[in-house]
């Protein structure tokens, strides 16, 4: 009965229902529609929003970074400063009294009385305190330029570095500066005269922890970084596709497999310092492997990327077609040829991509390294996964708590240099999915 | 058009074959998803170098039982077979069986088709390469010719046989399909609704090839068409609600049916 009469039903009310209605209707669906969109639209406006404020402040705090002042200086380095001996020892080499030799130079263009106590303080501090070193390494580099008048590039104090870039107020008064007006005067004629420039930062690459900004750079960190990377690749990858390819094609349903499945799941979700406290317990206090070694922090972010990486790995198996293992299957192939010739391929885009944006988390964490004692203060770079080695976001936590000026835009810079890494990353797997991506 | 292939199948045949032309044979089959009963008691002959059709309304258990004879029912985890199926008096559930040899004797072609995504030499050759079927290059590019040929495809595609299989059309995958299950050199094939995805051209083109392909196989379709079975197929076996209702002659069947069930499905009264 109600069948019969329901189509009528409608029919009569449709009729019944007058143009404006309708009309009506319409533009309030219209409306809502439009809603919607603009719901998203400032959404997604917001987002841009932050993400343009964020970029601007690390940059624009932290491009300054990247170059740095220095003093180009004739040094001459005569035999007299090299000890008796002809030709030198190396430990006459080492030895040598190079500050000597560098204020030196610094005097002659500043026209500075090595005499006047006072002012030869005041302008030996310009230089930054490594000058010596740096001397050193290219005499150590080339003892043959010993006698001779060189040309070198020295670094500057970091507050000629700050006063270089800008940052240093010249209102303040004196007794609350850096720097004194007699050196403010020394410096700007070194400017004018142009053997006081700004270059390109390379020691911001290079060099390791240092308490001076000049001296401090990202270049332990880096090669912490990259070891970490390396032993997560070497452990999580394998690992984790294995695990994967058999909880998803070989594993029987069963209460063991389900709960697997959910504490995988779960282990995704797990705070990072909390895989920090294991890397302590079972690496350092059970295997005894020793504190702030890049070994530890690989495996205990090869660890925490597992989940990751088992995740995708699932995801982009389960989304190969059964059509494709069913056509493998119908010519007779086995479970596990129709998994590594087809499935595995196929399914190759996914793990991948799955895999460098786990290596991408893993690459940015701090709070696990904190754990197990890599925020440290390490100079040397590490030879070996085992030496004591730091990591790029723990280096940029450390100079974020650091006070000196240079330490600021070093901080930013780090964070540029890092934010770059992850950029190369995620375009890289970009990259990949769509150059491996097929359609079926 | 003979080859290697064939003539080695036609071996095998007079080898193993039954006096009474019987290829596969099924006894008391029933077949299980978890609690739920799909197959009941299902006992039948299926002769070798015809086609026979499988057809009844959707859900009768035709693409199950079609799908016991290469045991892909064995992929289903919830999926429980009993009864006896022979090929060439061969029980396939014995446990001393190997699936992997029985599905390279029995081919399947699928109802979407569905081609690797390699190139077109790619698809036919996987069977051959990973059953050690050809020992050169040579080889295989026999076994890919005759099978693409056989399959009537080697006119349309010689030219391009490294282009992805991917990128044909619709029907000309399905023949891709039917030249990859061919080119393993099987007893067997098996077709559930192959023609379900296609236009009406291409259905032609496959019914066509199906029309040739008896001549040295033993076909089995599923198919939704009555006069697709009518058409291509010898033999016809009408399923109903898990049950083999009735099994003859395809004219037998179509002009003259015995069950009432079968009657009402075949003139559209229900189904």
């Amino acid at each position: 009965m109600t069948v019969e009469t329901a189509p009528m039903a409608t029919g009569t009310l449709i009729a019944s229902r007058s143009k404006q209605d309708i009309q009506a209707r319409i533009a309030k669906r219209y409306a809502a529609e439009r809603r919607f969109r603009a719901y998203g639209v400032s959404a997604i406006l917001f987002g841009i929003l932050f993400l343009v404020a964020l970029f601007s402040t690390i940059l624009v705090r932290g491009y300054s970074a990247f170059t740095q002042s220095a003093f180009t200086l004739d040094v001459n380095l005569d035999a007299g400063a090299f000890g008796s001996s002809s030709p030198p020892t190396e430990s006459d080499l080492l030895m040598a009294d190079y500050t000597k030799l560098a204020n030196r130079a610094l005097f002659q263009v500043l026209g500075v009385d090595p005499a006047n106590r006072a002012d030869a303080k005041a302008a030996a501090a310009l230089l930054s305190a490594n000058a010596d070193t740096q001397i050193r390494k290219a005499v150590l580099a080339d003892p043959s330029l010993i006698g001779k008048s060189v040309q070198l590039t020295l670094l500057a104090h970091g507050n000629v570095d700050s006063l270089m870039k800008g940052q240093f107020d010249r209102n303040i008064p004196e007794g609350r500066r850096q720097l004194s007006d007699k050196q403010l005067a020394w410096l700007d004629k070194a400017a004018e005269a142009g053997f006081l420039a700004k270059h390109f930062n390379t020691g911001l690459f290079t060099y390791g922890a240092s308490s001076k900004p000049e001296t401090a750079g990202v270049g332990v960190a880096l090669v912490g970084s990259l070891y970490m990377m390396l032993i997560v690749l070497l452990f999580a990858v394998p690992l984790g596709v294995a695990a994967a390819v058999y909880l998803e094609e070989f594993a029987p349903k069963n209460f063991l497999t389900d709960t697997i499945e959910v504490n995988i799941n779960n282990l995704a979700a797990v705070p990072s310092i909390v895989f920090g406290l294991l890397g302590l317990a079972i690496f350092i206090n059970f295997m005894g492997i020793p504190r702030s070694a890049s070994l530890v922090g690989g495996l205990v972010l090869a660890l925490m990327t597992l989940p990751t990486i088992i995740i995708a790995t699932r995801a982009a198996i389960s989304a190969v077609p059964p059509s494709i293992r069913e056509a493998a299957l119908g010519v007779g192939a086995s479970k596990m040829q129709s998994i590594t010739h087809h499935v595995l391929p196929l399914a190759v885009p996914g793990i991948l991509t799955g895999t460098i944006i786990g290596l991408a988390k893993a690459l940015g964490e701090t709070a696990p390294l904190l754990m197990i004692g890599m925020v440290a203060f390490v100079v040397e770079y590490p030879k070996t996964p085992i030496d004591a080695a730091t990591a790029l976001p723990v280096q940029i936590y450390m100079w974020a708590t650091a006070a000196e000026r240079g330490f600021v835009e070093r901080t930013a810079g780090a964070t540029l240099i890092l934010l770059a890494f992850l950029v190369c990353m995620n375009v890289t797997a970009v990259i990949l999915r769509r150059r491996y991506e097929r359609r079926w | 058009m003979l080859n290697v292939q064939t003539s080695e199948i036609e071996n095998r045949a007079v080898k193993l074959g039954t006096t009474d032309g019987t290829k596969v044979h099924a006894k008391d089959v029933n077949v299980y998803y978890g609690d739920k009963r799909a197959l009941f008691d299902v006992t039948v002959n299926i002769p070798d170098r015809s086609v026979t059709a499988f057809i009844g309304p959707s859900g009768c258990g035709k693409s199950t039982f079609l799908r016991c004879i290469n045991r892909m029912n064995d992929t289903i985890p919830i999926c429980r077979v009993t009864g006896k199926i022979t090929i060439d008096n061969e029980d396939i559930y014995d446990p001393s069986l190997d699936v992997v040899q029985l599905r390279a004797r029995v081919g399947m072609v699928f109802q979407k088709p569905n081609p690797f995504p390699k190139s077109i030499y790619e698809n036919v050759a996987y069977g051959p390469r990973i059953h050690g079927l050809a020992g050169t290059k040579a080889e295989l590019d026999h076994i890919v010719q005759t099978s693409l040929e056989k399959a009537a495809l080697w006119k349309e595609v010689k030219d391009r046989l490294n282009d992805p299989g991917t990128g044909l059309s619709g029907g000309q995958q399905q023949r891709l399909c039917i030249a990859r299950a061919v080119a393993v050199g099987p007893e067997v094939i098996l077709m559930d609704e192959p023609c379900s995805a296609l236009d009406p051209i291409a259905t032609a083109k496959v019914e066509e090839l199906i029309d040739e392909l008896k001549q040295n196989f033993c076909i089995i379709i599923v198919t939704h068409s009555m006069q697709q079975a009518a058409r291509v197929s010898q033999r016809t076996a009408f399923f109903h609600l898990g049950i083999l209702v009735e099994e003859g002659a395809t004219n037998d069947i179509f002009t003259n049916p015995t069950d009432k069930r079968t009657q009402d499905y075949i003139t559209g009264r229900f189904g």
